[in-house]
């Protein structure tokens, strides 16, 4: 249901759409998009960071509302917690429980470990359920590994670190095939040869899909997996502290059930962070696509024990974010609507860039079209830029919405918005976090040698920017890794006394470099309730 | 001014936004949320919510994320539902009738009411598809079960116990891994990187300086 307003703008899309059908933009030269990124990237708004007073990073910034939270201090900090009194004692400690962390502990499980999973929600309350366009992988003919490395390595403005993407793109195809040899049901022609398509920056069709539901296929089979291996999953339960050892290992985490409000202690001889993203921090006050547990506590919990960040000042705003209705503000329109054929359209029927430019690229040029130019849809909340669904009916006939990506239909039809025949608004939204902890190629942290961090909580895989595809990919292929290494590494690891020794160090650390805080982190879950006193 | 609506959570009054969503409205009413809530965009299931609307009979079933406000609506979320599945080795599993009778013997109690259907937050028919899966029809029940979140609304209705999203996910997952034809294309490659094909080309583009690889990352050619 559009407004008056809006349904005058649609007539301008409608009209332009038959003379759009035959042509395509042009794509920017690297220059066009150096200087678009530079004035209209978030990234580039100095007022949205804070430079991080202590640590291993200190010195460099931030978003503003991660640095407050690496500037608090822990929960534990003067609690007296019993650390003789010992609740789980595992081999592998597996935090988090989306696509990473299933995917660790199935294969710490294969290995012969004894593994689990905590998670402060469900096992699959997680970024990797709500992906939705596709997963990629050089697997076809006109493919490889190298182009798939390129692609990435140029779409992260070169800045990946190389031996985490060789891990990526090398691994890329074993991943697919191990998640279809689980059950995984990839869109597949009747030879069963994969339907593949183009993602942003994706120089080869290769973004594997599940229709829209393409990380909730994977999520819900690895979940099953995981069940079916009676892997214990320890739910509604946040690790708060990592805990160390005199030696100054890691040897575990406080947990915090989240219904009780009761601290537990689980010793593991390795741990493995998989707790995502940071969506829910709202970045520059930006709407999210991420879900409500995205508050990025595994960054917290590494710093305050150590392990450094990396590009922890790169965030990846989707450019296809809902922008109207209201109700699902900032939800996800899947890039998988560009890659079937609807272009980006202002509000005078211009198509503005061509659909298929890097998502930092793209989410700036609809940024300066609302802005600078003047050529949002105003919304009763913001403004935004036609997404011209009806094109992808055209071009792949009657019927391809609904066969390729229903959940968007769905979406919107709950809202009376019929994408079918109606253009959508879209405005850019909070979607992933490109920095995070640093690791080498084997996934373990640099300076605590039983610590690893796998999924989106690693920093460096993906550069300064990712591409479509590449995300559900790096949580399957880093994940797997981290779950065979944190298993063989617990065979050799002596644990000694347990300690919290470093959350005090890290209070004193802040106290003296002049950071009073009252602040408590992680945060756990987003504050959203409204109280009126 | 914003219109506002009365709504009852848990039988308890509030007047909110009639704009916002259930979940929304919740957090607006001061609930800091921990079950009930977790992707906030219709794609987990983890907020299955029942709702009857003052003075009309029917009892309604919804993703709290999913679903505006309506005045009159008395809403309880659903936190938890002992939803039964079944484990096994996928491995061991082959397609056949008889893995349906062995694991979830149960849907061949179903009576036929279709109230799974009509619980169903995603609209699917999901008496349709368990009927598949009682005749052995993996693919379709796959197929028809697919956008299922998992939200359980269809196993609290169900008079005969059965677990209904498991039993879509079994199929799915006999399907993907058994009835689908094989990607031969991918196997290939995963065989190739398996041997080495590509460990040097990788990396020789590696070691390329940034110059040469932004060189070569401009200049690509990109598939029509």
């Amino acid at each position: 249901m559009f407004t008056p307003e809006m349904l005058e703008s649609i007539k301008k899309v409608e009209a332009t759409r038959a003379e759009r059908m035959g042509m395509e933009p042009r794509r920017m030269t690297a220059e066009e998009k150096d200087a678009l990124l530079k004035q209209y990237h978030p990234d580039y708004r100095e007022e949205g960071f804070a430079e991080i007073k202590i640590g291993p990073n200190a010195g460099q910034k931030a978003p503003a509302e991660l640095t407050a939270l690496l500037h608090s201090n822990s929960r534990l900090l003067g609690k007296k917690i019993d650390l003789n009194k010992i609740d789980y004692d595992v081999d592998v400690l597996v935090i988090g429980g989306g696509g990473a962390g299933a995917s660790a502990a199935i294969e710490a499980h294969e290995a012969g470990a004894n593994v689990m999973i905590v998670t402060k929600l469900r096992i699959g309350d997680a970024n990797t359920m709500m992906a939705e366009g596709g997963i990629q992988a050089a697997d076809k003919e006109n493919d490889s590994p190298m182009q798939h490395y390129l692609d990435a390595f140029g779409g992260g403005h070169f800045a990946a670190r190389p031996e985490l993407l060789r891990r990526l793109v090398m691994e890329a195809p074993d991943a697919i095939q191990w998640l279809n040899r689980l059950g995984v049901m990839f869109d597949k022609d009747e030879t069963g040869r994969m339907v593949t398509t183009h993602g942003g920056g994706t120089s080869r069709k290769r973004m594997h899909a599940c229709k829209d539901y393409s990380g909730a296929e994977i999520m819900r089979t690895l979940r099953d997996e995981v069940l079916n291996r009676k892997i214990p999953v320890v739910e509604f339960t946040s690790a708060v502290e990592l805990l160390k050892d005199e030696k100054g290992q890691a040897a575990g985490a406080v947990l915090l059930n989240m219904e009780t409000d009761d601290y537990l202690v689980a010793r593991a001889k390795t741990v493995i962070i998989a707790t995502g993203g940071a969506g829910r921090l709202h970045y520059q006050n930006f709407p999210t696509s991420n879900h409500y547990g995205a508050t990025a506590d595994g960054l917290i919990l590494g710093y305050r024990a150590g392990a450094p960040l990396l590009y922890q000042d790169t965030i990846q705003y989707h450019p296809t974010g809902v922008a109207y209705p209201s109700q699902i503000f900032g939800a996800l329109v899947t890039e998988k609507v560009r890659s079937l054929g609807a272009m980006l359209v202002n509000a005078e029927g211009e198509a503005f860039m061509h659909p298929l430019e890097t998502r930092d690229v793209a989410a700036a040029s609809i940024i300066r079209e609302c802005t600078d130019r003047g050529k949002g849809v105003t919304t009763p909340i913001g403004s935004g830029v036609w997404l011209d669904t009806p094109m992808i009916e055209l071009i792949g006939g009657e019927g391809t919405i609904e066969k390729r990506i229903p959940a968007m239909l769905r979406m919107y039809l709950n809202y009376d918005i019929d994408m079918r025949k109606q253009p959508i608004l879209v405005y850019p939204t909070l979607h992933y976090q490109n920095g995070g902890l640093e690791i080498g190629g084997d996934g373990f942290t640099k300076v605590i040698g039983n610590l690893l961090v796998a999924g989106e909580a690693v920093g460096g895989i993906h550069g300064r920017n990712r591409l479509m595809g590449n995300s559900l990919l790096d949580i399957i292929v880093f994940g797997r890794n981290a779950g065979k290494a944190a298993a063989a590494k617990a065979k050799e690891v002596e644990l000694g006394a347990l300690t919290l020794k470093h959350i005090e160090d890290y209070a004193k650390e802040l106290e003296s470099s002049g950071v009073h805080t009252d602040g408590v982190s992680p945060l756990l879950l987003p504050n959203y309730a409204r109280h009126e006193r | 001014m914003e219109k506002m609506v009365d709504v009852y959570f848990f039988g308890k009054k509030y007047s909110v936004p009639a704009s916002l969503t259930i979940m929304t409205a919740m957090e607006y009413a001061g609930y800091t949320l921990k079950r009930g809530c977790g992707c906030r965009h219709g794609f987990c299931g983890a907020c299955a919510t029942i709702y009857r609307i003052k003075g009309k009979n029917e009892l309604k079933t919804c993703l709290a994320c999913q679903t505006q406000v309506e005045d009159g609506m008395y809403v309880a979320s659903i936190p938890f539902f002992p939803t039964d599945k079944r484990t096994y080795e996928i491995g061991d599993l082959r397609p056949d009738q008889r893995v349906m009778m062995e694991l979830y013997p149960e849907i061949y109690s179903c009576i036929g009411c279709n109230a799974c259907t009509k619980a169903c937050t995603q609209n699917l028919n999901v008496m349709q598809y368990i009927a598949y899966a009682q005749r052995g029809e993996f693919e379709k029940c796959a197929e028809e079960s697919f956008d299922c979140v998992g939200c359980g609304c269809c196993s609290v209705r169900c008079p005969a116990g059965i677990s209904h999203p498991m039993v879509g996910l079994l199929a799915r997952r006999l399907t993907g891994k058994y009835i689908a034809p094989e990607a031969e294309h991918l196997n290939r490659r995963v065989e190739e990187i398996h041997a080495g094909q590509y460990d040097e080309l990788i990396e020789q583009i590696m070691q390329k300086p940034i110059e040469e690889m932004q060189e070569l990352y401009n200049n690509r050619e990109i598939e029509k």
